[in-house]
């Protein structure tokens, strides 16, 4: 069997995220593992998440750290996954690539139970990294620099303990002294000796210390003392000098300071008043701020409520511990706090969102606190609280996530040119429904009607140094419109251009003069007013125009060509004529390269499928350098340069090359390499993209160079992270595009298509698809598409959550008691921290989750969903049964079934006689009916036979046979 | 085979099942073997993030919960063990 997969979308969850500085310099990056995808992603100046580098690792990473060698300017990464081996990668600038430093391996790979990969712990002062199992093994690799400040990596030091589970790993910052790092640890050798079950319920778990041992280079078990038994996490707390050194112990319910020869500090974490009493309160991700003269935590739990956790201390001695609500988010795996005053939220299911701190919750807020912990006979006396809107922090920024993926059709509801993907994300009141289109994003900014059906479009700059364009000119069949850029834009008539004609060309000639090309002449605009015009010889019109800054090239009818330069004093003067064998069919020059006086090529494309490129060089001025043949007429041409695929950001050790593109009337685009020197043509190839000819632009992307095709479908030519990118866009078809550059909108398109001109941007460039999302009230499961009503139907169902119903009630009540009890203050406040979008819900679902209930209690709906406007016999724990359903008794009569048990998630009608299926485990399996079953069954249309047959093996008398099957994973 | 040879074959295998745990021997019962079973997929649904992240959806739990209810449940994976019958 072969298997061929095509990744079209990347992994969009994230399964641990660290920041740091990669690159060195002051930028705050984040670098985020995607289970098989590793990337950077930088915030921009405006607050957007920008991914810089993705990278396919091949493996699954399971967790990162990054670390700093004292005194060096920036952070290295290491990774722990399922390879068996530690790897630290540094991220090179120059090159945008993570470049492997050091990879050694410890163990098997796969993720085991006893092969380190799952935990990592990096000492604060990046002399040593921990790397941990499940169980038993943990072990320590010294990091240190050689004599040219290149990092080593020792040979690892054991720090195993056999029959003990490890829950957590962190560093301990003790200074200089030697580095140490704490464990959680359980040791259940005992109870699993003991049958009376004593030891198993007086099994106690450990904080233990591992000092490393500089100077004798070996690892030993320094100090090891009870800890909570609800503990899962530890946390680092700054020493040395910046704060009393020692750990955060993350349990249920609690947060623990704990040190060495130090007293335990414990404080409760509140609890949401709606809680069922019998839940816990389990701390899930952690992140640490650090400043000169303080420090403070941040940890999520799993409700999603963010405490903000400060130790009150002198010197090395720890006074108070306190616990105050910060805000609430969705649920994150991991959270980063950069330097630049942003928290990055990597959402366990959903978006991941950037905030910006807006206040770091100085204000009065519910509290927790050491202090004031009060122990009853129940236990430690629980601290309530509400969550309520953000106060300290502001979202600025969404990065698109599917994950989870509940499931997916491929269908053309909409009748367009490709099918759409409908897939059912996210999770409780997070989850949508996805429309999923190939292609970016457009953003419309403008729409407008025009008096006529224009047929071309332009926008020009009055001056080479202006910023923004100063005129939109559009040509319709016997017209030209002139329109002015400014706070709006609006006719005028007082631009120089000629209103009475069509034009072929509008653009910026010289430094600051415009140039008109109609059917019978040039005219140029000079800055002063003065209009010169040149006009065709005898009755012979233009039909086609290539032109650059300083060059002008038109055709004939007839198949002249006439050239023209602009010279010194501004003036277009003619320099050459050239006759070709017939008429032309497109143009174009190359534009002028920095710092020359002319391009050198010109190519012209002829009815007799042919492209030809000519010299513009005073010394052999319209020779042919080169021929190139292609298989349909060509309909446009664009010279491209463009930046080799390898190299860094601004790509400047590596040449650009320079693409001749051809949109051909077949609706093919054709691109070959046009040599820098002399001109010859090479490595050409085409790609289909819709029905019509394409017709190119030259548009800016990203202050680059970029080419828009315009065929049945637009399609956007450009340049990301180092790659040529040719993608369709999410818009309707165009006839004719300019590039647009106005006070609002520094990069945008102007287009015209029908009667209507557009103006729009291009959004989130490097995306496969476009999406549209429907929200949806619980986790969506499964759905079936309707094709001929255009009807989605969805079941949704989530466990441990109230009714809407009781949810309503629960909160009404709330707010009726909040806003008595208080004498209306509540309602005040209320307003206050609205969101603009759900003023009337404080509280939305959205941010908070719904509240939490019995695990017994479920809810569910099923949703039959619209979106035009904006049934074989499986059997979770057995597999397939195939049945034979007789209307006349109205009976199920199963005869056949598969010989495994199989716990199956996820099943697939191959065809009449085949399932494909994949079950928990990671199989993916088919099975089919063996020939003769299948024929029997074909004969015997009454069943009579099957329903008197013996079954076989406790089973159905027929037993379908495996075909093939794969273990994932 | 010699008899030296023998003794060397055993302590290798003792060797291995002293430093790889679930190693099997001849006088595993029945309880220990359901236990490492248990324990290994523990490990492993800790271990593959989108398996921790499928229990998370169908529990309605985080995944953090979900993480740490799995590491608990390494403890005792199969209840009690039998008592043992002295020999």
């Amino acid at each position: 069997m072969y298997l061929y997969s095509l990744t079209l979308q990347r992994a969009t969850g994230i399964v641990s995220a660290i920041n740091g500085n990669f690159s060195g310099g002051k930028a705050q990056e984040i670098v985020v593992a995607r289970g098989k995808v590793l990337d950077l992603l930088r915030p921009d100046e405006n607050g957007k998440i920008q991914t810089v580098l993705s990278v396919e690792i091949f493996g699954a990473i399971r967790s990162l750290a990054q670390f700093r060698l004292t005194g060096a300017q920036k952070d290295y990464i290491v990774v722990g996954s399922d390879s068996g081996r530690i790897v630290i990668l540094e991220y090179n600038k120059e090159r945008n690539v993570f470049d492997k430093i050091h990879q050694e391996t410890f163990g098997k790979s796969g993720c085991r139970r006893i092969v380190p990969g799952q935990y990592l712990a990096v000492d604060p002062k990046g002399r040593a990294v921990m790397i941990g199992a499940c169980e038993k093994q943990k072990l320590v690799y010294v990091l240190n620099r050689d004599t040219v400040a290149r990092l080593t990596i020792s040979s690892p030091l054991e720090a195993h303990k056999s029959h003990t589970i490890c829950y957590s790993v962190c560093g301990v910052d003790c200074g200089f002294d030697n580095p140490i790092f704490a464990a959680i640890e359980l040791d259940y050798s005992e109870a699993d000796q003991d049958s009376t079950g004593q030891a198993a319920s007086e099994a106690q778990k450990n904080l233990t210390f591992y000092e490393l041992d500089l100077g004798l280079n070996h690892v030993s078990r320094k100090w090891s003392e009870q800890v909570d038994n609800g503990a899962n996490m530890l946390v680092t707390v700054p020493g040395g000098g910046d704060g009393p050194s020692g750990i955060l112990v993350c349990a249920e319910n609690f947060v623990i300071y704990k040190n060495q020869g130090h007293p335990d500090v414990r404080a409760v974490i509140p609890r949401r008043a709606d809680l069922p009493a019998e839940r816990g309160v389990l701390i899930v991700s952690a992140a640490t701020h650090k400043q000169k003269s303080m420090f403070f935590f941040l940890l999520q739990t799993e409700y999603g409520d963010i405490f903000k956790v400060t130790l009150d201390h002198e010197n090395d001695k720890v006074k108070e511990l306190k616990i105050k609500y910060f805000d609430t988010i969705p649920v994150t795996s991991s959270m980063c706090v950069l330097k630049s005053g942003f928290l990055f939220a990597a959402s366990e299911f959903g978006n991941h969102a950037l905030y910006q701190f807006q206040a770091i919750g100085e204000e009065e807020d519910v509290e927790a606190s050491s202090a004031t912990l009060m122990e009853t006979e129940e236990g430690f006396q629980p601290v309530f609280f509400q969550p309520r809107g953000l106060k300290n922090l502001v979202r600025i920024d969404q990065v698109e996530s599917l994950m989870p993926i509940m499931d997916m059709k491929v269908a053309n509801l909409f009748d367009e040119e490709t099918p759409q993907i409908f897939s059912l994300c996210g999770r409780g009141p997070r989850s949508s429904l996805r429309i999923l289109r190939p292609g970016l994003a457009i953003s419309e900014m403008a729409v407008s009607q025009l008096p006529g059906v224009p047929s071309a479009v332009w926008t020009v700059k009055r001056n080479l140094s202006d910023e923004f364009d100063a005129y939109i000119v559009v040509s319709f069949n016997n017209a030209t419109l002139v329109l002015s850029i400014g706070e709006t834009v609006e006719e005028v008539s007082d631009s120089g251009f000629l209103d009475t004609t069509p034009s072929l060309a509008v653009s910026l000639i010289g430094d600051d003069s415009l140039m008109q090309i109609h059917p019978n002449g040039i005219r140029h605009i000079r800055e002063d007013g003065r209009i010169n015009e040149w006009r065709t010889p005898g009755k012979r019109t233009i039909v086609k125009v290539g032109s650059n800054r300083l060059q002008v090239v038109i055709a004939l009818s007839g198949g002249e060509l006439i050239y023209f330069e602009v010279d010194m004093t501004g003036q277009l003067m003619e320099v050459e004529k050239h006759e070709m064998s017939g008429d032309v069919a497109c143009l174009d020059i190359a534009p002028v390269p920095e710092g020359r006086q002319r391009s050198r090529f010109l190519a012209v494309g002829s009815y007799d499928n042919t492209i030809r490129v000519l010299s513009l060089d005073p010394d052999d001025c319209m020779q042919i350098l080169s021929v190139q043949s292609v298989s349909a007429p060509p309909e446009s041409l664009l010279f491209l340069e463009v930046q080799a695929s390898i190299g860094g950001e601004d790509g400047a050790d590596h040449p650009a090359s320079l693409f001749l593109n051809a949109g051909l009337q077949t609706g093919v685009l054709f691109r070959t390499v046009v040599d820098m020197v002399t001109g010859q043509l090479s490595d050409s190839r085409s790609r289909f993209l819709g029905l019509r000819a394409p017709k190119l632009f030259s548009i800016n992307v990203r202050g680059r160079r970029a080419m828009l095709c315009l065929s049945s479908r637009p399609w956007l030519g450009y340049i990301h992270q180092g790659h040529f990118l040719l993608t369709p866009l999410s818009y309707e078809t165009l006839e004719y595009a300019a590039s647009f550059s106005s006070d609002q909108c520094a990069e945008g398109v102007v287009a015209v298509a029908g009667d209507a001109l557009r103006i729009f941007t291009i959004e989130r460039l490097g995306e496969t698809f476009n999406e549209t999302a429907i929200p949806l009230r619980y986790t969506p499961r499964k759905f079936v598409l309707q094709p001929k009503r255009k009807l989605l139907v969805i079941i949704e169902s989530d466990q441990g959550a109230y009714t809407a119903e009781e949810r309503e009630a629960a909160k009404k009540e709330f707010f009726e008691a909040a806003g008595m009890g208080e004498n209306g203050s509540a309602n005040a406040e209320k307003m206050e921290n609205g969101d603009d979008d759900d003023k009337d819900d404080p509280l939305s679902d959205e941010q908070y989750g719904y509240p939490k209930t019995e695990t017994d209690k479920w809810v569910s709906c099923i949703r039959v969903l619209d979106p035009s406007h904006l049934m074989f016999l499986v059997s979770t724990l057995q597999s397939f049964h195939f049945c034979k359903y007789r209307r006349d008794e109205n009976q199920l009569y199963i005869f056949a079934d598969d010989s495994v048990p199989r716990w199956l998630t996820a099943s697939y009608h191959v065809d009449f006689d085949t399932m494909a299926g994949a079950d928990k485990f990671g199989n993916v399996y088919f099975v089919r009916l063996p020939q003769d079953v299948s024929d029997e069954i074909e004969e015997d249309p009454t069943g009579g036979k099957i329903k008197w047959e013996q079954g076989k093996l406790n089973g159905a008398p027929n037993k379908a046979v495996e075909n093939a099957s794969c273990m994932g994973q | 085979m010699q008899a030296s040879d023998r003794f060397n074959i055993n302590s290798q295998l003792e060797h291995l099942q002293a430093k790889y745990v679930g190693t099997g021997h001849a006088d595993l019962n029945r309880f220990e073997w359901a236990v490492n079973i248990q324990r290994d997929s523990y490990a492993s649904y800790i271990g593959h993030y989108p398996m921790l992240a499928y229990f998370a959806l169908a529990e309605n739990e985080s995944i953090g919960r979900e993480r740490y209810n799995f590491m608990q449940k390494m403890l005792l994976p199969c209840g009690l063990p039998p008592e043992r019958e002295d020999d």
